[in-house]
């Protein structure tokens, strides 16, 4: 009975100090990406998710933002923004090359600004 | 031992959390318009039934708020109890898993009347799951799962009051009190108390159509919140006393109870209960969290039905700790932790005395991946260990694909096992001759095996539009397969003939039960809603007499609602106009052909329809009243007691309802909120 009220009071402890390492597996960022619809979504989400690191991505139609939480023993933000831009969607300044943007479904091809054609 | 366990639980009471089942939750956050809510971006086939629902039937408990629904067919009350029964792909309640608040709540001695133990006032919302279900909450469910969410303290307002009266005589007060003692803790007080005075007997055959009743159930809900820190915390408090008396119109409890001057029955029961739940969401990171919930529970019933005796006291404690996070990333989640429930049974049926200690131990692992768009699963397993069900492994699968826009393709497949409480389950068959006569002797519960099924499920739900208005059509097809089931044999004849018997025995042979419905739904005009639905049932049972299928069960169903609000006027005002339609085919009925042709019954009970409405009247954001119908088009059962004449003979009968006794009633309600 002790044995297993230690336990018990052991993993606690142990499940809540695991945040409190030096790089910060659970930092929060957002990215202003490039999108329209839910198509959109769902690729820029994928994308996000496709690099090793992320563990939350969710990206607003309204509101354009891309808000990550990553582990930055694992990644950083530049690893996220070039996975986006990759699929097509201007990532901060991280913009998609041409050929990606122009494999975007025709629903999805956001206005680019001029200087980003 | 015992200290150490309390301190035990009390650390962990301070140190955990609650955001479990976060698959159902998911689907609270959709829009709060619709009554019935269905999302089709969760793996499990849940409907979501919102308080909005509930107002649009006369609704006065639980059982009775799944008129509006075809996941769920309702029958009208059973002569002995006035409580509605339910049944979920034609099974009845006993092989559903009901919680509330994800505590379960409907089960052992409570099984009968459980439902209408709840008032529909404190009602927040409904989760209706058809099939397997979550491993989570344990191992019980075969056809499904229902759970109750009461209102909560932090967004309850401060004052409700609502007056319910009916032709049947019925009369219903709930009054909810809130308040706001600091900005973390919250507290309610909900009371309510129904009765039914009078008494009535529409049909003349000398016995009541619906009991007399007594109820005062009060619940007192404490809630603590700390969002910025993650803590969330309930503390209930809860007390009922039901008291039913019914029987023949001249039976007086004090004078003629135990004797055979005239036939009586009272039902007392008694219930307290105490639970308390604290969550913890991990500021930062809000996928993970833990949760513990505590529910100590007393329950004392005592009764009889006639000469028949039969009283069943169960104190039972339930514990359940779960920790939610993901792997790798929020497409990948999980849900883990342990469950222990204990149930001390107290139970007497007229001289044999039943009385057991159950209890169980079980650690449940639940997968979910979801792709973010077109496909997601629930993979869960668990394992426990019971002292009379031996140790087991339960897996359960649900399975979701949306192969294009606005269809949903989902599967499911899932074991169940439970322990079936004969007589807590088959008490209107207390109010009968019937010899009760259990067959097997080797079996751990009643010298019976424990119950174990698998339930595979598969449903197709399309969304399109017809002429410019939102509809949608489904499918589901679900199959139930019991590997044993204790029979309940109402049809083998008896060996000494005029007498009467229920036999219970294992299952020897095949017993399964297919249900299929079809959905058909379409928001006709703007606030007007059509919902149709036909069920087919094929429940089928190898009876020592040979394959046969389920009595009082009837094969085809329809079901049909239309439903219409008026535009919100100036300060709330409008009208709500709410019309319900069920078709109810033949049913079998249990034997009879041995009794004097007088007491006889058909093989099969006529089919028939049923049909409600309601009138809501809202004149303000804070106050409405409420005018509806039940079986308006007053159809009764013709023969509702055998042997009437003469209760204490060999053919007396008063189990066999397959149609509403009471025929037309009208009630009428108002709800009153102080904001």
């Amino acid at each position: 009975m002790k044995n297993l009220f230690l336990g018990i009071m052991l993993v606690v402890v142990a499940l809540s100090t695991q945040a409190q390492e030096k790089k910060n597996k659970n930092a929060k960022h957002t990215i202003m990406v490039n999108g329209n619809c839910e198509q959109c979504q769902r690729r820029i989400q994928k994308a996000a998710f496709s690099v090793d690191g992320v563990k939350v991505a969710n990206w607003s139609i309204e509101t354009h933002k891309l808000d990550i939480t990553i582990n930055e023993e694992k990644t950083s933000v530049a690893e996220v923004k070039k996975a986006v831009a990759k699929v097509g969607h201007d990532a901060g300044e991280v913009i998609a090359a041409k050929a990606d943007y122009d494999m975007l479904h025709s629903c999805c091809k956001y206005e680019r600004e001029e200087s980003n054609k | 031992m015992k200290k150490q366990i309390s301190i035990l639980l009390l650390v962990l009471l301070c140190a955990f959390s609650s955001y479990s089942q976060d698959t159902l939750q998911e689907v609270k956050v959709q829009s709060k318009n619709k009554g019935l809510q269905k999302s089709s971006k969760i793996a499990a086939n849940t409907t979501l039934l919102t308080s909005k629902e509930l107002l649009k039937a006369a609704c006065c408990n639980l059982a009775e708020s799944f008129e509006t629904n075809p996941s769920i067919d309702v029958n009208f009350s059973d002569a002995l109890t006035g409580t509605k029964q339910i049944k979920m792909l034609g099974l009845t309640s006993p092989y559903l898993m009901i919680t509330e608040e994800n505590i379960p709540s409907v089960r052992g001695a409570s099984q009968a009347y459980g439902l209408s133990f709840t008032p529909g006032t404190w009602v927040e919302s409904i989760q209706i799951t058809k099939g397997a279900g979550s491993v989570v909450n344990g191992y019980e469910s075969i056809s499904g799962q229902i759970n109750t969410e009461l209102l909560k303290p932090v967004n309850d307002i401060p004052f409700f009051l609502n007056a319910y009266g009916s032709t049947d005589s019925r009369f219903e007060l709930n009054t909810h009190f809130n308040t706001k003692i600091s900005d973390k803790w919250a507290s309610s007080l909900f009371v309510h108390g129904n009765t039914r005075i009078a008494k009535n007997d529409m049909n003349d055959d000398g016995f009541l159509d619906n009991p007399l009743a007594k109820q005062i159930n009060i619940l007192n809900r404490w809630q603590y919140t700390d969002a910025q820190k993650g803590w969330v915390s309930f503390v209930n408090f809860r007390y009922m006393n039901d008291e039913k008396q019914t029987g023949e119109t001249n039976f007086d409890p004090k004078k003629d109870r135990g004797t055979t001057n005239s036939w009586g029955s009272e039902i007392n029961t008694e219930r307290f209960n105490v639970s308390a739940k604290i969550g913890y969401v991990f500021p930062e990171m809000p996928y993970q969290s833990f949760g513990f919930q505590n529910a100590f529970d007393s329950h004392d019933q005592d009764s009889y039905f006639g000469l028949n005796r039969y009283n069943i006291k169960q104190n039972s404690y339930y514990s359940n700790l779960i920790f939610n996070s993901i792997i790798d990333n929020t497409m990948n989640k999980f849900a883990t932790g342990l469950n222990f429930a204990y149930d001390k049974y107290q139970e007497f049926v007229n001289v044999n005395d039943y009385s057991r200690i159950d209890n169980s131990i079980g650690a449940f692992f639940e997968y979910t991946f979801d792709n973010n768009s077109n496909f997601s699963f629930i993979a869960g397993g668990r394992i426990d260990n019971h002292n009379r069900l031996g140790t087991f492994i339960t897996p359960r699968l649900h399975i979701r694909y949306n192969p294009w826009g606005k269809g949903v393709l989902r599967a499911s497949i899932g074991r169940g096992k439970r322990s079936a409480n004969i007589f807590a389950e088959n008490q209107p068959l207390f109010a009968s001759s019937r010899a009760f006569d259990i067959l097997d002797a080797n079996g751990k519960i009643y010298g019976l095996d424990p119950e174990i099924a698998w339930n595979y499920g598969l449903s197709f739900n399309q969304g399109f539009s017809l002429f410019g208005k939102k509809a949608d059509v489904g499918v589901d097809f679900y199959k139930t397969n019991f590997k044993n089931q204790v029979v309940v044999d109402l049809y083998t004849a008896p060996a000494i003939p005029g007498t009467h018997q229920v036999l219970f025995y294992n299952l020897n042979g095949k017993s399964y039960a297919n249900s299929l419905q079809l959905d058909f739904n379409v928001e006709l005009a703007k606030h007007f809603d059509l919902r149709t639905a036909y069920k087919y049932y094929d429940i089928q049972t190898d009876y020592l007499s040979g394959r046969s299928e389920r009595p009082l069960q009837a094969k085809h169903r329809f079901f049909g609602y239309l439903g219409y609000e008026t535009n919100l006027g100036e300060k709330g005002k409008q009208w709500k106009f709410d019309f319900t339609y069920n078709w109810i085919g033949e049913q079998k009925l249990p034997e009879t052909a041995s009794n004097p042709v007088g007491d006889r019954l058909p093989e099969y009970s006529p089919f028939y329809s049923l049909m409600n409405a309601q009138i809501t009247r809202t004149f303000s954001s804070t106050f409405e009243v409420y005018l509806g119908g039940e079986n308006i088009g007053n159809y009764k059962q013709e023969k509702v007691i055998l042997g009437n004449e003469n209760p204490f003979g060999s053919t007396f009968d008063a189990s066999i309802v397959y149609a509403p006794i009471f025929g037309q009633m009208y009630y009428a309600g108002l709800r009153f909120k102080i904001k």
